[in-house]
This record gives structure tokens, sequence and C-alpha cells, in this order.
């Protein structure tokens, strides 16, 4: 880790703190028993029925349509959040305006508000009697009970995902690079392009692969304004408890193992993909 | 903060704070016009996205007026859920507060092998769904499950009960406090313990008169975070509670039943409470930054 490497900070392999074997042995245990073993499940679970169970379960036209709208939409979403993160993050640091720190704060509106609260409310707005419904509705777009509205959930609770993580290199990077590319010669928008946008594009990957994470396994806010039209808006989480409710556990383990490897892998890509930009962009 | 052995060595050397002249220069600052189409498109962007859905609650909310509105929330299965929901964030929280400690201890203090690998499998519940984090249990705990047999022989109810309720609010809000303290614990690293330790403290007062009053900022914003998404929690609880009216609803869940049963002002009336939990969060959280955004800072880097 890059932090081992920083200067000013000595640690000695042999501490003389104390505590480490307890706490430690605490952390373990409470990981284990809480989160390891129950996860371990799914997947012995999932063993059980081996791969051609779970390619039946995965490859009914339902499992299918609901996990490319849980994969599709979330991608969607991620990439509008990759676009007005940046942006937000940009105003919210090298801008002053009256409420800043009032929207600074709304910014951390989705990770504070139930996702409960935030589905009725997103439905309540978007249906085609609703504050913002009832304008779309004249243009023939319908977001309500459609795939729009889980996009636009998504959106709603992936973006301080994205702000966040972007915002604090841009606050950290260094305005005398910006300088040294004017006085190069470099017009504004080369120097955001070519030196502001590098410096980020870590952060922002990252930001990007935790709210696609966030978005994928979203439940709360997505069902009321889905509507969960089968094979048109029926997310892949929703599937697994229609399965557990018809007690058809085989079919919902399948459809949760699928879930977690593909998004594993994913994040596993983007870290490296991370790894290899970060190492690229000449940073520690 | 009284105490003196700890303040010389923690802190960043004081910010000063100053524009510099060349905020002004061109060369590196945007038209005025593009500044201001950029500041309202965030604004808009947010307004319509955040803002918005979150006035509309409280609208909703009071939409017949205020007696209806209380009538709501006083119902008795109404009550029972708020009651439940405090229950199990009251259960969870602490839990994994001493989580939280305990692994950021041994992580920030301590070099061994395996720590990035155990970071990473501290975060994993941020990257397992909801749902999937209620089936978990289901497929331990349900009548099929690995201990199902089990515990119907011992008659203990933890499906459709609240200890489930409980268990998967603990799993969904897990690496929250561990989170906020790692980057910032990292930060501060170990002068100061080792100094009270050569001075004679045991470990206890160690942790208790020194790092403590160092983390106290970080370590409540991370119990505000976590305390919102326990009380909040609706995937993984919906899995594993039964909806059972009066007895196994969390507010969450409430909201869920009175908005398919079309009773839409009283389900907003419920989740005004919880948006007004949301708000309170919020509120603290933004004082903590404005306040001790220095103590903070660490836990903001990534």
């Amino acid at each position: 880790m890059s932090t081992a490497s920083k200067p000013g900070r000595r640690k000695s392999p042999r501490s003389a703190i104390p505590g480490f074997g307890i706490n430690l042995g605490f952390t373990l245990t409470y990981l284990s028993l809480i989160v390891l073993i129950p996860l371990a499940g799914v997947f012995i679970k999932s063993a059980g029925l081996g791969w051609d169970g779970i390619w039946h379960v995965v490859s009914s036209p339902r499992v299918l349509a609901a996990l490319q709208l849980s994969f599709g939409a979330a991608l969607i979403a991620a990439l509008i959040n990759a676009v007005f993160g940046p942006l937000v993050a940009w105003v919210f640091v090298r801008y002053q305006f009256p409420g800043k720190r009032f929207f600074d704060a709304v910014i951390d509106l989705p990770f504070a508000l139930p996702t409960a609260v935030a589905g009725i409310a997103l439905t309540s707005l978007y249906s085609p009697n609703g504050w913002i419904g009832q304008f779309l509705e004249p243009l023939g777009i319908k977001v309500a009970f459609t795939p729009i509205g889980v996009i636009i959930a998504m959106t709603f609770i992936g973006l301080p995902f994205v702000v966040r993580t972007v915002q604090p290199v841009l606050e950290e990077a260094e305005k005398e690079l910006e300088e040294a590319a004017a006085t190069l010669g470099a017009n504004r928008w080369q120097t955001i392009s070519q030196v502001i946008l590098p410096t980020v594009f870590p952060a922002l990957l990252t930001g990007f692969a935790l709210a696609f994470a966030r978005a994928v396994g979203e439940y709360g806010s997505i069902i009321f304004i889905a509507g969960n039209l089968p094979m048109v808006s029926e997310i892949a989480p929703l599937l697994i408890i229609i399965k557990l409710e018809e007690f058809d556990y085989a079919g919902a383990t399948a459809i949760a193992a699928t879930m977690l490897t593909i998004s594993f892998v994913l994040l596993l890509l983007i870290n490296s993909l991370q790894a290899w930009s970060r190492n690229r962009g000449g940073r520690k | 903060m009284s105490n003196p052995a700890t303040d010389y060595s923690l802190q960043d050397p004081p910010k000063i704070p100053f524009e510099p002249l060349i905020e002004r220069n061109s060369s590196i600052s945007e038209p005025t016009w593009v500044r201001w189409s950029l500041i309202f498109v965030a604004i808009l962007f947010l307004a319509l996205f955040l803002l918005l859905p979150l006035i509309s609650v409280f609208t909703e909310a009071l939409r017949n007026g205020l007696g209806p509105y209380f009538a709501a929330i006083v119902e008795p299965d109404a009550l029972s859920s708020i009651k439940l929901t405090l229950i199990a964030a009251a259960i969870a929280v602490p839990l994994n507060l001493a989580l939280g400690v305990s692994a950021a201890w041994c992580i920030t203090k301590f070099e061994f092998r395996g720590k990035s690998l155990l970071i990473s499998l501290i975060d994993l519940p941020f990257s397992v769904s909801p749902v999937v984090a209620g089936l978990i249990y289901v497929l331990i705990f349900g009548r099929q499950g690995y201990l199902g047999p089990w515990v119907m022989d011992h008659d203990i109810k933890i499906l459709f009960a609240v200890p489930g309720i409980v268990l998967a609010t603990i799993f969904v809000t897990f690496p929250f406090i561990a989170r906020e303290l790692i980057p910032l614990m990292q930060e501060q690293g170990t002068d100061s313990e080792q100094a009270a330790l050569s001075l004679g403290a045991n470990g206890w007062q160690t942790f208790w008169h020194v790092t403590l009053p160092n983390i106290k900022w970080g370590l409540l914003y991370g119990v505000l975070l976590c305390n919102a998404r326990a009380m909040g929690e609706f995937g993984a609880v919906s899995v594993v509670s039964g909806h059972i009216r009066g007895e196994t609803n969390t507010m969450p869940l409430q909201i869920e039943i009175l908005y398919n049963e079309y009773s839409f002002s009283a389900a907003f009336a419920v989740a005004s409470l919880l948006a007004g939990l949301a708000l309170v969060t919020l509120g603290v959280k933004s004082f903590l930054e404005w306040r001790y955004g220095d103590e903070l800072a660490a836990g903001r880097k990534h």
C-alpha cells in the first residue's frame, strides 16, 4: 500500500502497544460469524446445485431479463454520475456561490435517507401527475414503472459515491501544475483535459465502481418506481425475493451467487484498472 | 483536548487561510459565464435529483393536514414499527461500534500480514446487495437451512422475528464505523500511544485518555452514518422479517405496506420521521465538518 512508504510514519513491526491479539481475535471472530460464514453459505448452497442447476435458473428468460436490467441500468446510472459527479465536485471545490454549504450537505442525502423513503418520494415525483412527471407526460416520456425509473433511482443513490471520491482529490490537486501548463501555452480546455482529468481519473474510476456496485444491488429505492413488470422493469434483487416467497431457495441462491460473482469480478477488474491508471499517471 | 501530552505531536501545523492572488489570473480559471453556467447546472442537478424528493416527502405527508398526519404516526402498527426500528438500531450500532474500534486498533497500530485483505473483507458488506444479505440468513436459519432443524428443535425464533432483523441490520451496517476510523487513526500514527505507554500507562488507559480523545469526532460521525443506515435498512430486513404486522415490521417495511395499500399520506407520514432522522444526521454531520474539519480531514482522504 502506498501509505506504508509515506515518510514521517514509522511503525515498528514489534509494537510496544498492547491489545493486538485480543482485538484481532475479536475482529476476526465477529467478521467470520456475521459476514464470511453466512456468505460462504450462498456459494456452498449453489455449489450443491452444480453448473447445470445454476445455468437452468439463470438462463430462464425472466431471470436473464432481470439481470440484464440490473446491470445495464446500473451501468447507465453510474455513467450519468461519472459525468455530473465530477462537475458537481469541481463547482464545489473551485467556485464560491451563495448556498454552497447547504448544497454540500444535500449531496450526502442519499447516504442518510432510507431507501424506502427515497423510493416512494421518487415515485410520487415521476408518476404521471407528480411534480416532474406532469411535465414529461405531454412529451410522451414515461418514467415511473419503466426502466427509465430504475435508472433515475440508481442515479439518485449513486451520486454521492462519485462526488465524495473525486472531491478530496480535486482539493489536493496542485494549482502550480495548472499554472505550469498555462505558462507552456496550454489553453484552459487543454489544461483541464490533460492535466486535471488524469489526476482525478483514478478517483473517478473508484467512485464509478462504488456507484455501480451499489446500484446493482439496490432494492428499496427502485421497487416502488420500477412497477416490477416481469421481463420489463423487474430487477434481479426483487426476483430473489420473489423466489424466496415461492420457497424456491435454490433459484434464489443461484441468482444471488451469479450477482455476487459478477459484482466481485467487476470490482476486481476496476481495482486493477485503477492501480494501472495510478501508476501510469505517475502518482504514488 | 485537555491533555497537553497529546496535543503537540498530533495536530497538523495550523492552516493559514489565504487566497492566492493568482486566483484572479484568467489563465487558470474560467470565464465568468462558464463559471456561472457550471454552477447553475450543478445546482439544478442536485435540486432535481436530491432536494425535490426530500421536499416531496414532507409535502405528501402533510397533504391532508396535521390531524391525519399525527393520527397516522400514533396508529398502533406504526408505533410498534417505530419501537422495533429503535430496538434493532440500539443493538446493531453498539456492536458495530465495538467492532469498528477493535478492527481499527489492530489495523492502524500494528503491522501484520494480510492486513489489506482484512480491510477488503471489512468492506465486503458494502458490495453485497441488501437482499443477498437477508438471503444468507434465510439459508442458515430457514426451514431447509443449515441450522434450521436445530433452531426449530430448541424453539428459538430467529427468522421472521427480532433476532433475524437485528442480524441483517448488523450485516448491512457492519463497515460504517471501521471505515470512518481506519483512515483517521492511520493518519494519527502511533507516536502518542508509544509516549503514553513509556510514561507507564496501561493499554486501557492509553486508549481511553490518548486515542479516544483524538478520534471522538470521527467516531461520532461513523456512529451517525451507521445509525441512519440501521434505522433505514429495507432490503435485508424485508427478506428476514416475514412482514408480520405489529410484530416484525420496522418503519421502512411499514412504509411499504401502507404504500402498497394506497394509504399514501400515512406512508409518507411514517416516511417523514425517517426523513427527519436523515436531516438531523446531515445537520450534525455538517456541523462536525465545519467545527472539527481538521480532525475529520484524514477520513475524507482516500
